[in-house]
């Protein structure tokens, strides 16, 4: 691999840019691997990655049935932040986002992480609340957060109209250190990565089958034929329970449609990100100058990536009040992605009743933010059996009903 | 949008004017029940990519609980039939078939 660097960029420079090279390969499928991770997204590469700088496993093969970060990676809002509730997501997300920081270094690649502080708005008196409560236990888990007024929100992002008649800004949860990244740059820098460390990445390669002896994996039938593997990790979101299925076990979720928009491009004028939950609406600014806008998800299962339209009404309905300036925007682009969502809105980082696999999803709607944590975590999980970072987030969870109880205590917008 | 029938009001209803209710035909499982059964009925669902049956609700309507046979890839509705049954009736079935031929959705096919 070449590395990137401003010499690099200068020596190309010279020579009309004809010495830059394939960021990753398209090699052909070996007959067997040591492990196969499912989905090549975000999480399926950052596990790759990880198994192999963390624990020496490079005989290592991460299949994707259609482009690299082509799924939820690619459609999503990158927020990132680690302000959650219960003790077992912030110990998950906080080493998600503090992995950001250095990411750009660590991978040689630009994600271009952006620390430039996520509010999430507190717009009724039980937000209020909830948002203290936060705070106060974030400074017990040693993330750094706090509960802010009005005044400081409005200092912080003048745009926001914070004396709406239907939903006043009342304060916010503030989290200096969280912000976005650009989301494919996450999948690429990864994928060239692992590429790097001699992993094949084996894209429009579907998965048709799980083959199993003994109650134990033994590898998978592709449309470019059967790989055998030693370890199986499944990491395919909105797609876990049609793979699950393939393997002979059922999941505790639902698949249903999630959708984003972006605003044509305008001149920078909020640099911080801004969640509203009471109203399901969440925004930013991307570089490009486009406002980048979430909302929630669509009430009953499907796997269209588009959803219904009157979500998304809702969504800028809701914005309008907070943010006038919105009425005036036009609307660039449109689009939907799937996400798995359990009974507790907790992930799922667990073994499998099939032996030697693994699975992880369940991310619902708040999966980016999270994607070098899950694959610290995943791959601890995957190469010695258990990891103090997924402890919490087994399938046995839901048997024993200890539930990692984030749908209530943290607003149902990730 | 997504548009049902409802059984009972005879309306056709947009989905602002529903209420999805999850997977349908499930085995219910209280106290007494073992703990394999019990976290199946609360948590472990159907989630398939294609043939699904689903409850709904006529939430603005006449408020009545119905079922309802739809794809989840592509949203085509097979047909609503009323909630007192526990499995698809033959009629919704027989469409099914035409449309679906070898189709199969939990034990019933």
């Amino acid at each position: 691999m070449k590395r990137y660097s401003v010499f690099a960029v200068a020596r190309e420079a010279m020579r009309q840019h004809s010495g830059w090279g394939r960021a990753w390969s398209n090699p052909e499928p070996k007959t067997s691997y040591d492990v196969i991770i499912i989905g090549a997204g975000g999480h399926g590469l950052a596990t790759a990655y990880y198994l192999g700088k963390n624990f020496g496993i490079t005989n290592l093969a991460v299949i994707e049935k259609g482009w690299l970060g082509g799924g939820n990676t690619g459609r999503n809002t990158t927020i990132i932040r680690s302000n959650y509730l219960q003790d077992a997501s912030a110990a998950l997300y906080e080493k998600s986002r503090s992995l950001y920081e250095n990411l750009s270094q660590d991978l040689n690649y630009n994600v271009m992480f952006s620390p430039r502080g996520v509010m999430m708005l507190a717009q009724t008196q039980h937000e209020i609340r909830g948002y203290q409560r936060t705070a106060h236990a974030n400074s017990l888990q040693g993330v750094s957060t706090e509960f802010i007024g009005p005044s400081r929100v409005k200092e912080l992002c003048p745009i926001m109209n914070i004396d709406g008649p239907r939903y006043p800004v009342l304060g916010a949860l503030w989290q200096p250190r969280g912000g976005s990244a650009r989301h494919d740059a996450v999948a690429w820098g990864y994928a060239r990565a692992c590429s790097d460390m001699g992993m094949d990445i084996l894209q429009q390669t579907e998965v048709m089958g799980i083959r199993q002896k003994n109650g134990n994996v033994v590898g998978v039938d592709t449309t470019r034929g059967n790989i055998a593997c030693k370890k199986l990790g499944m990491v395919v979101a909105g797609h876990a329970s049609v793979v699950a299925e393939m393997a002979g076990f059922k999941l505790p979720l639902e698949s249903v449609p999630l959708q984003a928009l972006v605003s044509e491009p305008i001149k920078p004028c909020m640099d911080v990100v801004v969640m509203a939950n009471t109203v399901h609406g969440y925004m930013s600014q991307s570089d490009k100058g486009e406002m980048v806008i979430g909302g929630g998800t669509d009430g009953y299962n499907a796997y269209t990536q588009r959803g219904s339209f009157h979500h998304l009404e809702e969504t800028v309905r809701a914005l309008i009040e907070t943010f006038p300036m919105v009425s005036r925007l036009k609307m660039l682009r449109h689009w939907g992605g799937i996400v798995d969502v359990t009974g507790d809105r907790s992930p799922i980082l667990s073994k499998t009743p099939l032996g030697n696999t693994f699975i992880n999803c369940g991310w619902g709607t708040g999966g980016f933010k999270a994607i070098p944590g899950s694959g610290w975590g995943f791959a601890e999980l995957m190469a010695n059996g258990e990891s103090p970072l997924t402890a919490g987030f087994g399938l046995d969870r839901f048997r024993v009903g200890r539930f990692i109880d984030e749908s209530v205590a943290a607003g149902v917008a990730h | 949008m997504l548009v049902l029938n409802c059984p009972y009001c005879g309306l056709d209803k947009d989905e602002t004017e529903l209420s999805a209710g999850g997977e349908a035909h499930l085995k219910r499982f209280g106290p007494g029940s073992s703990d394999e059964d019990f976290e199946g009925y609360l948590f472990e669902r159907t989630n398939p990519k294609g043939l699904h049956f689903e409850r709904w609700r006529c939430a603005f309507g006449c408020g009545k609980w119905f079922h309802a046979a739809r794809c989840t890839a592509t949203l085509e509705v097979f047909g609503t039939y009323k909630a007192q049954t526990l499995e698809p009736p033959k009629v919704i079935k027989d469409v099914i078939t035409t449309k679906r031929p070898g189709w199969s959705w939990r034990n019933f096919s």
